[in-house]
């Protein structure tokens, strides 16, 4: 072990911002990050053992205590859940002999759930070592139990279980007109940069992660920092439950993302660009190192790119499962080898990002959308969709209809439209822009794609009547009570009160005050929180309360109160040791309970 | 002519650099704070120095004064919420101020009180947490710890030291020391150090001392948390007597401004 955590020091040149990436290796190898390699780690990156057990720590795909030589995890998305994830996860439990959350006791096989793997439209979906499973049923299932217990190296299983598809059914603007690689480039170093930039403002292109910053804005501030140090950041952490267009961006049209991360770079004067991909897409990895070798092959990235005299380079960089790195901040952190705690803001990272220095952080499909203008000009983007939100966005639906997968739809088309096309029938509600979004009821299908009303990461989740509102809000309350990352008051404790309170009403203790205490907390999240996370993880709560109260209020009880924590499992410790279990040994929860 | 704000309809002086915590404090206005402490690095984390500029709710301790700004620090919302955030640090960890030995010294019991809470409101988590006394000097009951990472801060940037960090994520996190063994004894921490003094809870403290000064003469039972604050941001002297003398004073107006 000492010899390979030397070669990994050495490889990435005594560097703590490597500090996460050089983790990941060490998990992929020995199932876990052991102590003797956390002692060896903080010699060799002169950090503090403290930093790298913390980063341990807070990221899900990291364990300081051994997992499985075969890591399992099933995704927990409320999209697995519908098609059927808990008999599953119960059936491959029972099949390979281990306990969700457990590890086999000869070490072979650990099994976990976990957070959305961007494989909606294909689940119910899971990971082996990082490796994606979609379409899981029990006849997959008997086959990877076979694999397993024959230890059969993951090279040698066989490459359908493997095999994740892209979906596409709906190509629009510009999904259906790819660019020629160099394209964006030569067109822009032909018109000039400032006139490039100018094109992208007239595009009127907003931030396609869901916040809507005016992307020309956004690069022009970069620009105009008075440093000589810049970066540009592709953020393809794309966490949001019921999001996967990133996914299919970067398997399908790699090419012109990193085209416009070029561009990007060409515009405010950055050597170095990153992407940050979500650990969930390892899976690409090889493939997009392949591409970015060609690119360089190719004269568009590297030195002197196009003889132009530009120099950019890309470097990837996985995350290891952890939401809250979607937010730019904590993604800058992460890429720094640290926690990913999203930063106090101001500075924003436009003015200091990695590093300190300033850096565009930027959604993969804006990267798409760009190099797409820098072609075809602002006016051909601004042509399509609404006054506000110019161009075409690129959807992930999943849930109940019949075809799951890509669709691109120009800004304003209602969500009607959206339901006919992508087959959707006997519609409840729909969930736009994932757990953090809105869910809209099936009272409000003529509104808007649009950042003016009903505006989206990309997640499109369409629930029929047969679903339950209050689990689909029970799972999302639950993700983000896992997702916190822990650094506010408001949103740390907040999240795991909202969970309980949520829970008791839905198990059916609550009362007559409890929706009103589950309302008054979740204002307190939504106000208080350092972050988007903290600032939308009531959003579930509040967008159903608000369209279905007597949801909420026929799951409560006919008494005045009920506690909150249960009065005779409080009792169990005292039982054990009095070794009593008469009925004078029990507590009623209530007195209603005696009668 | 000097920049400035306006804290609750009060022109308040700053300079260019400083936050509205700092120009709030240097002009004798208190805001409630629990990871804040002028001489280190400001976090931003425990949320209670929230106030409202322009409107929209920003950590005071991090956030900029800038010209004009119109903030909101004195309202019964701001009150009421602070409240709440406090009674979800009580909840979240275990918090049993009559036999604690730092009940009196105590920045979350103080700010409580000023607060006016008088119930933890929130279910309590039960949080099974240990205590570490392996060190001869120190000890550190994490059933107290807020994450506030003053000890944090205080040994690397006072002490010049990495004793502790903050570890886990979400929930589950957890205070950690550096040392191979995770125990208090086998890191290079002594009781000198500012970091054993920084604590504003119970969860850091120096052995055989707890009881030096006794209960119902410590700081808090006679002052409010505001103006020992504000006394020792040396922003609006008040008679600074050493606490077991400053008897006084008269009884302490819980809750009332």
């Amino acid at each position: 072990m000492r010899q390979f955590i030397q070669f990994l020091a050495e490889k990435n040149h005594h560097q703590a911002t490597h500090l996460l990436q050089i983790l990941r290796a060490i998990q992929s190898r020995y199932h876990y990050v052991p102590k003797d390699a956390i002692e060896q780690l903080a010699g060799l990156l002169h950090i503090p053992r403290t930093r790298i057990i913390s980063v341990v720590e807070f990221y899900s795909f990291l364990h300081l205590t051994p997992r499985g030589y075969y890591e399992l995890l099933i995704s927990d998305s409320i999209t697995d859940h519908m098609l059927g994830k808990i008999n599953l996860t119960g059936y491959l439990a029972k099949q390979l002999n281990v306990a969700v959350g457990g590890v086999r006791e000869d070490g072979m096989v650990s099994l976990d759930n976990t957070s959305c793997t961007g494989l909606c439209d294909q689940g119910p979906a899971g990971l082996v070592n990082g490796h994606p499973l979609p379409r899981l049923d029990r006849t997959r299932i008997d086959v990877i139990t076979e694999l397993i217990n024959q230890q059969k190296p993951l090279a040698e299983w066989p490459a359908e279980l493997f095999k994740v598809e892209d979906n596409i059914h709906k190509p629009g603007l510009l999904l259906k007109q790819q660019i020629d690689h160099g394209a964006a480039l030569r067109t822009a170093f032909k018109r000039g940069m400032q006139e490039t930039l100018a094109e992208i403002d007239k595009s009127g292109l907003r931030g396609r992660g869901g916040a809507g910053f005016k992307t020309a804005m956004k690069w022009r501030f970069g620009l105009e920092e008075q440093q000589n140090e810049r970066y540009v950041i592709c953020n393809a952490d794309e966490g949001e439950p019921g999001t996967f267009k990133d996914r299919v961006l970067l398997n399908s049209f790699a090419h012109q993302v990193f085209e416009g991360m070029t561009l990007c770079a060409a515009i405010i004067g950055a050597q170095k660009g990153f992407v940050y991909l979500r650990g969930e897409y390892l899976y690409l990895y090889d493939k997009l190192q392949s591409i970015l070798n060609e690119r360089r092959k190719a004269g568009l990235l590297g030195i002197n790119i196009l003889q132009q005299g530009l120099d950019f380079d890309i470097e990837i960089c996985l995350g290891a499962g952890a939401y809250i790195c979607g937010e730019e901040s904590a993604l800058i952190e992460s890429l720094e080898g640290k926690a990913g705690i999203p930063r106090n803001r101001p500075p924003y990272p436009v003015t200091q990002g990695y590093l300190g220095k300033p850096t565009v952080v930027n959604n993969v499909e804006t990267f798409y959308a760009a190099s797409a203008i820098a072609v075809n000009g602002g006016e051909w983007f601004a042509n399509v969709g609404t006054e506000k939100s110019k161009g075409t966005k690129i959807l992930s639906i999943s849930g109940d209809c019949t075809r799951t997968g890509i669709y691109e739809f120009p800004f304003g088309t209602t969500i009607q439209t959206i339901l006919e096309d992508c087959g959707a029938s006997d519609v409840l509600g729909v969930q736009i822009g994932g757990p953090s979004g809105t869910f809209i009821s099936n009272q409000e299908f003529d509104r808007r794609l649009a950042f003016e009303d009903l505006s989206t990461c990309g997640s499109f989740i369409v629930f029929n009547n047969h679903r339950n509102i209050l689990d689909i809000v029970n799972n999302f309350t639950r993700f983000f009570a896992h997702e916190s990352c822990g650094f506010c008051t408001p949103c740390r404790v907040g999240t795991s009160l909202l969970k309980k309170q949520l829970a008791k009403i839905v198990e059916g203790h609550g009362s007559a005050g409890d929706v009103v205490v589950l309302e008054e907390l979740c204002q307190l999240i939504k106000n208080y929180s350092h972050c988007g996370l903290g600032q939308t993880a009531a959003n579930p709560v509040l967008t159903t309360l608000g369209r279905y109260p007597e949801v909420y209020q026929s799951k409560l009880k006919e008494i005045s109160y009920e506690p909150g924590f249960d009065l005779d499992g409080a009792l169990e410790t005292a039982r054990r040791l009095a070794k009593r279990n008469d009925a004078g040994a029990h507590l009623a929860q209530t007195e209603e309970n005696h009668e | 002519m000097s920049k400035t704000i306006t804290i609750d309809g009060k022109a308040i002086p700053f300079e260019e650099g400083q936050t509205i915590m700092e120009a709030a404090t240097a002009a004798g206005v208190y805001i409630p704070h629990l990871c804040h402490h002028p001489d280190f690095t400001p976090h931003g984390s425990c949320k209670l120095c929230t106030v409202k500029v322009n409107g929209r709710n920003c950590s005071a301790c991090t956030f900029p004064a800038v010209e004009g700004q119109d903030v909101l620090n004195n309202s019964k919302d701001l009150h009421d919420d602070r409240q709440k955030i406090t009674q979800m640090l009580f909840v979240e960890g275990n918090h049993l101020c009559p036999s604690c030995e730092k009940s009196g010294n105590c920045q979350l019991q103080a700010v409580a009180y000023h607060l006016n809470m008088l119930d933890n409101h929130f279910p309590h988590f039960f949080a099974n947490r240990v205590v570490d006394a392996s060190h001869p000097e120190v000890m550190i009951d994490h059933n107290r710890c807020i994450f506030c990472t003053l000890c944090v801060r205080a040994s690397q940037q006072k002490d010049g030291k990495d004793v502790f960090a903050i570890s886990g994520r979400g929930i589950n996190q957890r205070l950690i020391v550096n040392a191979e063994s995770g125990l208090l004894k086998d890191t290079d921490l002594e009781d000198t150090d500012q970091a054993v003094h920084i604590c504003p809870t119970g969860a850091i403290l120096i052995k055989r001392t707890g009881y030096q000064v006794p209960i119902g003469e410590r700081i808090y039972d006679h002052k409010q948390i505001d103006q020992v604050s504000l006394a020792a941001s040396g922003s609006r002297p008040i008679a600074t007597l050493p606490p077991s003398l400053a008897v006084e004073t008269e009884h302490p107006q819980h809750g009332e401004e």
